[in-house]
């Protein structure tokens, strides 16, 4: 009967069967339908993440025979000076990158939503622009400012303030590449407060207002507890987004033209780029793919119960 | 109590003077969001050092042709330009078609399992896209695709937002008794998806594709990994590669191209704002 789906059509069937078959032949089409992502995530997807815990263990240069070697990999990459530097770069730079930004990005959201802005489509327009131009586009245009002799250090300079080498400073480098992941998404995460804003029935300002709340009032007690989801979901999507960060250290970093990343800006996914596609060590490489991915795991939870920790603390303070 | 706070609460309305600072920092920070592609055009059509005169050079100059041909020179950067719209354009018309259908299939079908694998769908969005980087390279090598088109397509045919998407519109936008009409017509299942569904529903795919050929444009990572000969070079890795110190930054150079390569999406998205910001937003919305 399984094989029927296909060749069924032209015979008639009684009333009871034709039923079942018609519901049969509908399922199989919703699997048809849905196949190609199954397939293909399968593939490129699925496969790849479980081959890479496997070759973990093993050492391998992606052309000969691989050998098993235990725990060799991570002894090694836990051992390395520089993937140290790299995972605290990483952090480093995303809480650099992502908590300014988040809080200047809920006060764009506010200013947006007010209604004293009277140009509320232009200027999300505006804020959202960033968004979309590439990140090796940003990273390029950034570099021309934090050159040495560059549109940065002559502000810093005209308000009497030292030159920052950017381009090799520890923090120089790691105050370019913020401002960079900064610059591309603070107006993207600000219209998606902007949106969660939107979601808020006003009546609730009203009934509040007639209590005689006043504007901070209602922000603290009504606008972020109604706004905690979309705070929480951006966190997860910036932190893990952070965590990832590749393309801006890479290319600014990476002027040399030899593609290595100066420690100063080395991050975990560089540092994995690195141990596979430049030195060849596959293993090493897969194990530091497999820390990265732990550490995401981590990352996520522990944000999850901090950002909603402080949501329980904002509301019992005031109590 | 009330009553204390309602006559306290006069300044409700804002004076001139709040209003007019609460403008100063709308337009600051919207100038800020501008001043980098302002920014890009006074380098990309000044001489080689425009980027670091003092004070800084903020008008445009005549000098883009200049700059450019020098671009030209240095990298087959219309080549890249070709490469990189081959292979966004054949994504997009693959990801919209096929996450059309999953997402139809999800919104208007039973079966078992439904909702557990629309779960997994959604799931595989968290999963970082560097996890599997390793095995993916291996396999492209094992089929002989690195450095094709290929390599940058086939994986990249069909996505988990795409289907997430399609399938939040098409549940609201399409009615089951149209379907259900169709099969009363002896209508074919692809046929009823083909005639009725489709049409409805192409905004949302308009929005699909506009945000899928962006992503596609301005991937880096990726055809990084897989690109080695520079004639397969995408628009971004182009870029990437006329940023080097051999002789010097040349910024005007380099910003000419960076400005040509960033146009073109910077007119889609100004056409079709309100559908892009709505689409790359969403995923924060609907969940």
């Amino acid at each position: 009967m399984a094989d029927t789906a296909t060749a069924e059509r032209p015979q008639p069937l009684p009333q009871k069967r034709r039923f079942l078959t018609e519901t049969r032949r509908s399922r199989f089409t919703a699997y048809t339908f849905i196949s190609p992502f199954f397939i293909l995530f399968s593939i490129f997807g699925l496969y790849p993440i479980v081959f890479t815990i496997y070759l973990s263990f093993y050492k391998w240069d992606a052309l000969g025979p691989m050998k098993y070697v235990g725990l060799k990999n991570y002894e090694f990459v836990t051992g390395d000076p520089t993937f140290w530097i790299a995972f605290g770069n990483t952090l480093l730079m995303a809480l650099m990158g992502t908590v300014p930004q988040l809080i200047v990005a809920l006060f764009v959201a506010v200013m947006l939503n007010s209604a004293l802005n009277k140009f509320k489509n232009t200027f999300r327009v505006l804020y959202f622009m960033p968004n979309i131009t590439s990140i090796v586009a940003v990273t390029l245009v950034f570099s021309t400012m934090f050159g040495n002799n560059g549109m940065v250090n002559w502000m810093l300079n005209t308000f009497g303030m030292e030159s920052v080498p950017f381009n090799s400073g520890w923090w120089g480098v790691k105050i370019a590449i913020s401002t960079m992941v900064m610059w591309r998404w603070m107006g993207y995460n600000a219209i998606i407060f902007l949106s969660g804003l939107q979601s808020i029935p006003t009546d609730i300002y009203e009934a509040a207002k007639i209590d005689g709340a006043s504007r901070r009032q209602q922000f603290i007690y009504i606008t972020m507890p109604l706004l905690r989801p979309f705070i929480l979901f951006v966190t997860l999507v910036s932190t893990i987004g952070a965590l990832q960060l590749f393309t801006e250290p890479y290319v600014f970093l990476g002027q040399s033209g030899t593609g290595s990343t100066r420690q100063e800006g080395v991050t975990m996914v560089t540092y994995l780029y690195n141990e596979a596609f430049k030195n060849g060590f596959f293993g090493t490489a897969a194990a530091t793919a497999v820390l990265l991915f732990i550490a995401t795991i981590v990352f996520s939870v522990l944000n999850m119960m901090l950002s909603s920790r402080m949501g329980g603390d904002t509301g019992r303070k005031k109590a | 109590m009330s009553t204390l706070s309602v006559t306290r609460k006069k300044p409700d309305e804002p004076g001139i003077v709040a209003k007019t600072l609460f403008y100063v920092f709308l337009i600051l920070g919207a100038l800020v969001s501008i001043f980098p592609f302002y920014w890009m055009f006074v380098v990309a059509t000044n001489g080689k050092d425009a980027a670091f005169q003092i004070p800084p050079l903020l008008t445009p100059g005549t000098a883009f042709f200049d700059n450019f041909a020098r671009v030209l020179e240095r990298t087959e950067f219309f080549r890249a330009l070709l490469n990189s719209v081959v292979v966004s354009t054949a994504v997009t018309l693959s990801v919209v078609f096929l996450c059309t259908l999953a997402g139809y299939a999800f919104a208007k079908y039973e079966f078992p399992l439904k909702k557990t694998l629309f779960v997994f769908v959604i799931a595989t969005m968290l999963v970082p896209a560097q996890l599997g980087v390793l095995p993916q390279y291996v396999i492209m090598a094992k089929l002989q695709w690195i450095d094709s088109y290929k390599a940058l397509i086939v994986p990249a045919m069909v996505n988990a937002f795409g289907i997430f998407w399609m399938r939040q519109y098409i549940a609201s936008a399409v009615h089951t008794e149209l379907i259900e009409a169709g099969r009363i017509d002896g209508g074919g299942h692809f046929r009823i998806f083909w005639n009725i569904a489709i049409p409805v529903v192409t905004p949302a795919m308009a929005t699909l594709g506009i945000l899928n050929f962006m992503n596609v444009w301005n991937d880096f990572f990726w055809p990084l990994v897989v690109l080695k000969n520079r004639e397969n070079y995408t628009i971004q890795i182009a870029l990437q590669q006329l940023f080097t110190n051999k002789d010097g930054l040349d910024f005007g150079m380099i910003m000419s191209a960076t400005f040509t390569a960033t146009l073109p999406l910077l007119i889609v998205f100004l056409l079709f704002s309100r559908w892009v910001i709505a689409g790359l937003t969403s995923g924060a919305i609907k969940s």
